[in-house]
Parts: C-alpha cells; sequence; structure tokens
C-alpha cells in the first residue's frame, strides 16, 4: 500500500469532515483513527474509492467519539443535515487546513507538529521521532496546539506567509531520522503551490528543490559538511534543479518579489555554474542586496559580505563586515574564511577557533575545528 | 525549536539563596520539594517541553582507557573535583526567553522552611542539527 498516497488524501478527508460540522480537534482526531483503520485494512482488502473509504470510517470514527458526551444532541443534528458538500473546492479545503495549522495564536514548534499531523498525515509517533521528544510530548504538543485552534473560524484564508514560514522550517531546521522531514516539507510545499498561485509559495518550492538538489554533495561518507565551493557538483540532482529553476522563473516573471524568490535566485545562480570558479558572485551580491531590502535581515548582510568577498575580494568582503555586529552567529566564521582568503592564515585560525566554539552544531563545529587545524598545521 | 538542558549541581554552582542542605529539612518540606518536582516535570509534559529528566548519584568513577589489550584504569571519587552534577531536566522550547523562565520556576522549588531554594541552575543549549539552507 501507498503509503503516500494514504497520508495525501488526509487533508481532503479532514475537511469534509469539518464541513460537515465536526469541531477541528476531534475531526483531526478521527482522521487519524481512520487512517490507523486504512493501515490494517487495505493491505488485504483495498478500497475502489479510498478517500471515499476514509471519509466514510473517519466519520463513524467521529460519531462514535462523540456519541457517550454531552454533544449528543449536536450530533444528531450534525446526523440530518450529514451529506452537506458545501460549494467550496477541494483546493480551498486543502488550504484553508494549512492555514489553521499556521494560525498566528500558535507557537513556531506547535504549528510545524499540527501542519506535520493534520496536513502531511504524519502520525504522533512519526513526528515525535523527526524532533527527538518523547511521543507524550509531542502528543501535548499537538493537542494544545488543536485546542488553540478549535475557535478560528475554517472558512477564511489568513496570512500565506504565515504558512511558508511554519514550511521553512519543516525543510530548514530537522533532524535526519526515519521521517524524511525535507522531502517532506517538499511535498506539503507542493501541494500548497497546487491549491494557491502564488509567487512566494512558488518561490519557496524552488528554494526547496534547489537545496534539496545539492543533498547528496552536502556531506561526505564520514557524514562530515561539505561546504558549497568544494562540493563533487556531478553529485547534484539535475532533474530536482531544473524544475526548481523553472518554477523559479515562472514566479519572477510576474514581478511580484519576495525573500523566498530571492533566496531562491541566489540558490539558482549557484546551481547554474559548472564549477565554483564560475560563479556569477556580482549577480549574487545583487540579489544580497534585494534580499537584504526585502527582509533587513542581520544574517542577510552577513551573507552578503561573503558574496562580495567573493565578488569584489576578501578586502572588500572584511570591509562590508566591518559594518555589521559581529556578536551575529556564523559572523567569526565568515570573519575567518575572509582572512584566510586573504592570506592572513594566522588570524583566519584564532578566528575559525572561535567559530567553532560559538557553533550551534556539531557538524559545523567539527567542520571550523578542522579548518583551523589545517591552517595551524601550516596546510 | 530549541533543545536546553538545566543542569542541577550538588557542588559547583554558587551558593543558592535558601541554602540549607536537605537533611536539615522538615520530612513535610522535602515531600513537598519532590512533590514540586513531579508536578513540574509533569506541567511540561502537558505543554509539549518536557524531554527528559534524570537524577544522578553523587559518587561516580573515572575510567580512560590504558593502552591495548589492558583493562581501564578507574580511580576516584575525588573530593576535590569542583563540579559535581546532581542531575538535569532536557526541554523543548520554542525560544532562549522561555528556557529561562522555566529555568526560573525550576529554581523557585521549595526548600527549608518551605521557601523557594533559589537554587542557580546552569541552562545549556543542545547542538543542533544543521540547517539545510546555508546562504
Amino acid at each position: 500500500m501507498d503509503e503516500v498516497l494514504l497520508r495525501s488524501l488526509t487533508p481532503g478527508v479532514l475537511a469534509v469532515l469539518v464541513r460537515r460540522g465536526a469541531d477541528f480537534a476531534a475531526a483531526e482526531d478521527a482522521v487519524q483513527d481512520a487512517l490507523v483503520e486504512a493501515l490494517r485494512v487495505w493491505p488485504a482488502d483495498p478500497p475502489r474509492d479510498p478517500k471515499g473509504w476514509l471519509v466514510t470510517v473517519a466519520w463513524l470514527k467521529f460519531l462514535d467519539a462523540t456519541r457517550a458526551d454531552a454533544a449528543r444532541r449536536r450530533r444528531e443534528d450534525l446526523v440530518e443535515d450529514e451529506p452537506a458538500p458545501g460549494p467550496a473546492s477541494a483546493a480551498d479545503d486543502t488550504l484553508q487546513l494549512y492555514f489553521l495549522c499556521a494560525h498566528p495564536s500558535l507557537t513556531p514548534s506547535s504549528a510545524v507538529a499540527l501542519t506535520l499531523r493534520a496536513v502531511g498525515g504524519l502520525t504522533t509517533r512519526q513526528i515525535a521521532q523527526a524532533y527527538l521528544v518523547p511521543e507524550a510530548t509531542m502528543a501535548q504538543r499537538i493537542s494544545r496546539a488543536k485546542r488553540t485552534v478549535s475557535g478560528v473560524r475554517f472558512d477564511r484564508p489568513g496570512d500565506v506567509a504565515t504558512v511558508l514560514r511554519v514550511l521553512y522550517l519543516v525543510f530548514n531546521e530537522g533532524y535526519s531520522g526515519d521521517v524524511d522531514l525535507a522531502a517532506e516539507a517538499i511535498r506539503l510545499t507542493r501541494r500548497l503551490a497546487a491549491a494557491l498561485d502564488h509567487p512566494e509559495v512558488a518561490g519557496l518550492l524552488g528554494l526547496m528543490l534547489l537545496h534539496h538538489a545539492r543533498r547528496a554533495a552536502r556531506t561526505a561518507s564520514d557524514g562530515s559538511l561539505v561546504p558549497l565551493a568544494e562540493q563533487d557538483r556531478t553529485r547534484w540532482d539535475t532533474r530536482s534543479i531544473a524544475e526548481g529553476v523553472a518554477i523559479l522563473q515562472a514566479a519572477l516573471a510576474r514581478d511580484r518579489l519576495g525573500e523566498f524568490q530571492a533566496q531562491a535566485a541566489i540558490a539558482a545562480l549557484h546551481a547554474d555554474a559548472p564549477t565554483a570558479g564560475e560563479t556569477d558572485w556580482p549577480q549574487i551580491v545583487e540579489w544580497y542586496d534585494e534580499l537584504a531590502r526585502l527582509t533587513d535581515s542581520p544574517v542577510v548582510r552577513l551573507n552578503r559580505a561573503v558574496a562580495v568577498g567573493e565578488a569584489d575580494g576578501p578586502r572588500a568582503g572584511l570591509a562590508a563586515l566591518a559594518a555589521l555586529d559581529d556578536s551575529l552567529p556564523r559572523y567569526a566564521a565568515v570573519a575567518a574564511y575572509l582572512h584566510e582568503r586573504d592570506g592572513d592564515t594566522a588570524t583566519a585560525a584564532r578566528l575559525y577557533a572561535e567559530a567553532a566554539r560559538k557553533a550551534p552544531n556539531l557538524a559545523e563545529r567539527d567542520h571550523l575545528t578542522r579548518r583551523a587545524a589545517r591552517l595551524n598545521a601550516g596546510r | 525549536m530549541a533543545k536546553y538542558l538545566l543542569l542541577k549541581h550538588y557542588r559547583g554552582a554558587p551558593a543558592a539563596i535558601n541554602d540549607v542542605p536537605m537533611d536539615r529539612w522538615t520530612p513535610e518540606e522535602v515531600s513537598a520539594h519532590v512533590q514540586y518536582m513531579r508536578d513540574f516535570a509533569a506541567r511540561l509534559e502537558g505543554t509539549g517541553e518536557f524531554v527528559d529528566s534524570q537524577a544522578l548519584a553523587p559518587e561516580g568513577t573515572f575510567v580512560r582507557f590504558d593502552g591495548e589489550g589492558r583493562p581501564p584504569v578507574t580511580d576516584g571519587p575525588f573530593a576535590e573535583t569542583k563540579d559535581l552534577v546532581a542531575g538535569w531536566m532536557v526541554i523543548d522550547v520554542d525560544s532562549y526567553e522561555r528556557a529561562v523562565e522555566l529555568a526560573g520556576e525550576l529554581s523557585a522549588a521549595p526548600g527549608a522552611g518551605g521557601k523557594p531554594i533559589h537554587e542557580w541552575l546552569e541552562l545549556r543549549p543542545f547542538l543542533t542539527a544543521p540547517p539545510t539552507v546555508t546562504e
């Protein structure tokens, strides 16, 4: 049985239940129960209409769950006007689910968890494993999130930027476990792009595809990080790059630039260079200028300093860096790199060591430590 | 979404404000303290922020490799070792500010006289997985 297909049906099924009047939290529980049932029954007895099957079973589960409690009367009302499919399309339903799960009243971690479960159809256990927390903790996080949004009306779209931020978090901040969060984020963003014609949704999808394309080249066989300039570009996934570039170009042609399109454009310029030496750095600097204008993010200006260092030489990069706050994350790493390129290996080695001490993750720390060690050994 | 370790010391942290050894508390005060810790963990489970909590025995052994084919060397415990970790709690929270807030609450666990211990807890961020987007 195709679990991905099964999971792709969940938001639609959930939307049908909510449309019929089930509250979101109860509907979501019922859909999870139906999914578990499907995983049990379908291998031996596959249904002709998988979605119809899920709707029927989830609805029965919902009715079962509400039977015993005070909602009995409400349930009877519901049964009476049962099959009242609203005028909204399946795409609209899916869209509203994305907005609900990324609702601004949720904290980022709650929005991520709820999105993965209600839209992505992952089980609580899978999400808990993906984020390295106990299943009981994740179950609580999800049920609190559901309570938080239970009063939100399921009838109008919100701000797409909140949804994009959640999907970006899923893509960018996952651990590598059994659940491939990056692939999951791409799947969810792809479906969002199908339901909503918006240049920034396309921009984010393009960005994800372009970065995902480098995945195989990004780590060495021993698990260590391989920086962009040293990656074996023949290992980049050219299909993913071509798709990402095409999606980005179509988005840019609409002339409504946003931060994800600008980030994707930078990734596309890297993807476009046959070797690191052939990278079009001046154009990358221009995109960083756009990005700085759009986001006003100090991290963007830090990355811009690296690009300036490549485009106009390390001295120019160091000058750009001097204007920034040295307490920024990865400031020391950027300074080390620019000093190394400038031939000042002693300063570079000292800064690499400092950067290693401040590194927010193990792979980066190991990488920076090796850089420092190499310079200190005179190699 | 960041994990933090809340580290509790037998020794090595600055002195708490209500710094009375536990064996000088009343039995009721000890029970109240234990209950506070349990409630705190349960509450964090409820908010979806709890990851792990463990207590350590005060005495341990130092061990090191002593060459191929030889048994490891053991030594200690050393009375002069400055730091002695008593236990920890691991939390998974949305921000550093939230981690500080929770550490503050844990430090308010009641001690002698039923008053908060004001114990110093060490807050240490976990190293994470590397991000995918790097430029």
